[in-house]
């Protein structure tokens, strides 16, 4: 075989394996959303019909946002997640514009400790505490927690992102009669908003994703959706149709931000783990 | 006043956050530990007892603790090595040009962001042994169907070992893929120059430069992997009977099923101790590394 029909053969043997491999990590992906679509009768009968013989259906849907009332759900993790983030931004660009203009290095390790905290050491006195000032199932101890969730990521992420602002602009700003603070959000904040947003976009994902904290201190009324979706199968028949519509639901929005957005998650999970 | 703010300002920037971190994570933790020197039913009428060391002797006694333990470092162990090769291997894969290179990757990192507990969910239609996809597949390859999650035996720890992986081997080639963005080409030139293989490459080439990215990739894994708990929980709660009950979950359930608070604290407690060792260390490395650069 010549060189190059076999750099060729090489070429479509890579394309085969990269497609193969994405094949089997979007699968289950692909299933929730055929199965969402599909009816009961036909998920538990799955062996005895082909794997696409059915007749696609919206009930699905239409059951988990009215009988089950995940439009109540998903709101309140809307609720958390927004506002537990914009309260982390509140007191985390600050901090991290202090750790990183005054070079405040133990600072930043404590960041990093604090991400590594097993959650499971914060349940019970969590409990135990809101429960006592009459604040469990109530959205303030759920967006506390899930303030824990955002302000390391946010912290973290910004240290680095303000440390590249050169120091002359803000120098400047002061001079033309900018106070420190005014510097810092003229000039530091209003030039960070990629590194706000991938900030902002990672805390969001893990805020809505979080469900240790969730199941422990959320109550009827304040249940977000991964605690929903898991309540759905406490009933002793299980709505495989309507689990499978709920758990679309709830991976949809991330779907659509990991997919408009990858660059910026991208950059954000792997903050830390490559210099530069 | 303006002058007393801009004197202080790294104090005044940094307050808001240290409160909430006192009032958050060091009062709560602080608490959880007193609370494991305990013995206290969560009641209002029955304030806690102090009990010494009782919970902590009553622990690692604990034949269904010290299982748990095990159980989590197969777990972590398994997953962690299976994540490192699989995520390296693909890594150098999708470091080559090929054809739709920003769609395979963006896809690819949808497990990692989708939400785990619906995840769990849907591998629990997969893996269901009578309706799910997955034994349709093991009978078309002529196999006998496997009951998956629903056994004792090791084999429902293996196939949550399984979803880890695929929820988290994407992660690991994420960080190494930056990692290997950051080798420059001339040592391939010169190796090409010398007639190396590309086995020669990759072996004495791309594995050492980017062993620093590898090993905080694998170090950060390792930091999650212990505390595995959603994907568990969701799926199967630690069953069937214990056969995938990891620390996290043993703690959980004693905390929230068996309502014996005293003794979940000083599981909790000892968990941390552990994780915040390996994080510890992590840093070390991680700040060795970083510095070799």
């Amino acid at each position: 075989m010549s060189r190059k029909s076999k750099n060729i053969l090489t070429k479509i043997l890579e394309h085969v394996l990269i497609y193969v491999v994405l094949f089997i990590t979007i699968f289950p992906i692909l299933w929730m959303l055929l199965a969402s679509f599909e009816p009961q009768q036909s998920i538990i009968n799955q062996a005895n019909h082909g794997l696409f013989e059915f007749v696609p259906t919206l009930r699905n849907y239409i059951s988990v946002f009215t009988e089950y009332n995940f439009s109540k759900y998903t709101l309140n993790s809307f609720i958390v997640a927004f506002v537990a983030i914009f309260c982390s931004l509140l007191i985390g660009l600050p901090c991290a514009y202090a750790i990183a203009r005054f070079k405040m290095r133990k600072s930043s390790v404590v960041v990093l400790l604090v991400r590594m905290i097993p959650g499971i050491s914060f349940l019970l006195p969590w409990f135990s505490i809101f429960s006592m000032l009459g604040l469990r199932n109530t959205y303030t101890a759920l967006i506390l927690s899930h303030m824990l969730v955002a302000l390391p990521y946010i912290v973290w992420i910004m240290i680095p992102n303000f440390e590249s602002i050169p120091m002359d602009l803000e120098e400047a700003a002061w001079i033309d009669g900018c106070t420190r603070y005014g510097a810092f959000l003229r000039v530091a904040v209003r030039l960070s908003t990629p590194g706000i947003l991938t900030a902002t976009l990672l805390a969001f994902i893990f805020s809505w994703n979080n469900f240790m904290f969730s199941i422990v201190l959320s109550g009827r009324s304040t249940t977000t959706l991964p605690v929903a979706v898991f309540n759905f199968v406490s009933y002793a028949y299980i709505d495989w149709g309507g689990l499978m519509a709920a758990a679309c639901a709830i991976t949809l929005p991330i779907v659509i931000l990991s997919l408009c957005l990858q660059k910026y998650i991208i950059s954000g999970l792997t903050a830390g783990a490559v210099k530069g | 006043m303006a002058k007393w703010l801009e004197k202080h300002m790294k104090g005044v920037l940094v307050t808001p956050s240290l409160i909430f971190i006192i009032l958050m994570i060091i009062v709560p933790l602080g608490y959880n530990f007193a609370l494991s020197f305990t013995d206290w039913q969560m009641s209002l009428v029955k304030a806690p007892q102090f009990i010494g060391l009782a919970n902590y002797k009553n622990v690692l006694h604990d034949e269904r603790f010290l299982n748990s333990v095990w159980r989590t470092i197969v777990f972590s162990g398994i997953a962690i090595v299976i994540e490192t090769i699989l995520g390296v291997a693909l890594a150098v894969l999708i470091n080559r040009k090929f054809y739709g290179r920003r769609l395979v990757q963006a896809l690819m990192l949808l497990p990692v962001v989708a939400t785990p507990v619906a995840m769990g969910m849907v591998w629990q239609l997969i893996l269901e042994p009578s309706i799910g996809i997955g034994n349709v597949i093991v009978e078309a390859l002529g196999f006998a169907p496997r009951p998956f999650l629903a056994t004792t035996g090791f084999e429902s720890m293996f196939w949550l070992i399984m979803i880890d992986v695929w929820e988290w081997t994407p992660m690991v080639m994420l960080m190494v893929y930056g990692g290997l963005m950051t080798i420059p080409q001339d040592p391939y030139e010169s190796a090409l120059i010398d007639g190396a293989n590309k086995w020669q490459t990759f072996t004495k080439i791309t594995l050492p430069l980017a062993s620093s990215s590898i090993l905080i990739a694998v170090l950060m894994r390792l930091i999650d992997v212990v505390k595995t708990y959603d994907i568990i929980y969701a799926t199967t709660q630690g069953g069937p009977s214990f056969a995938t009950e990891t620390i996290n979950i043993y703690g959980y359930l004693n905390m929230f099923a068996y309502y014996r608070f005293g003794k979940a604290a000083a599981i909790s407690v000892l968990f941390f101790i552990v994780v915040m060792g390996i994080g510890c260390g992590f840093l070390k490395v991680k700040s060795k590394v970083e510095v070799e650069y």
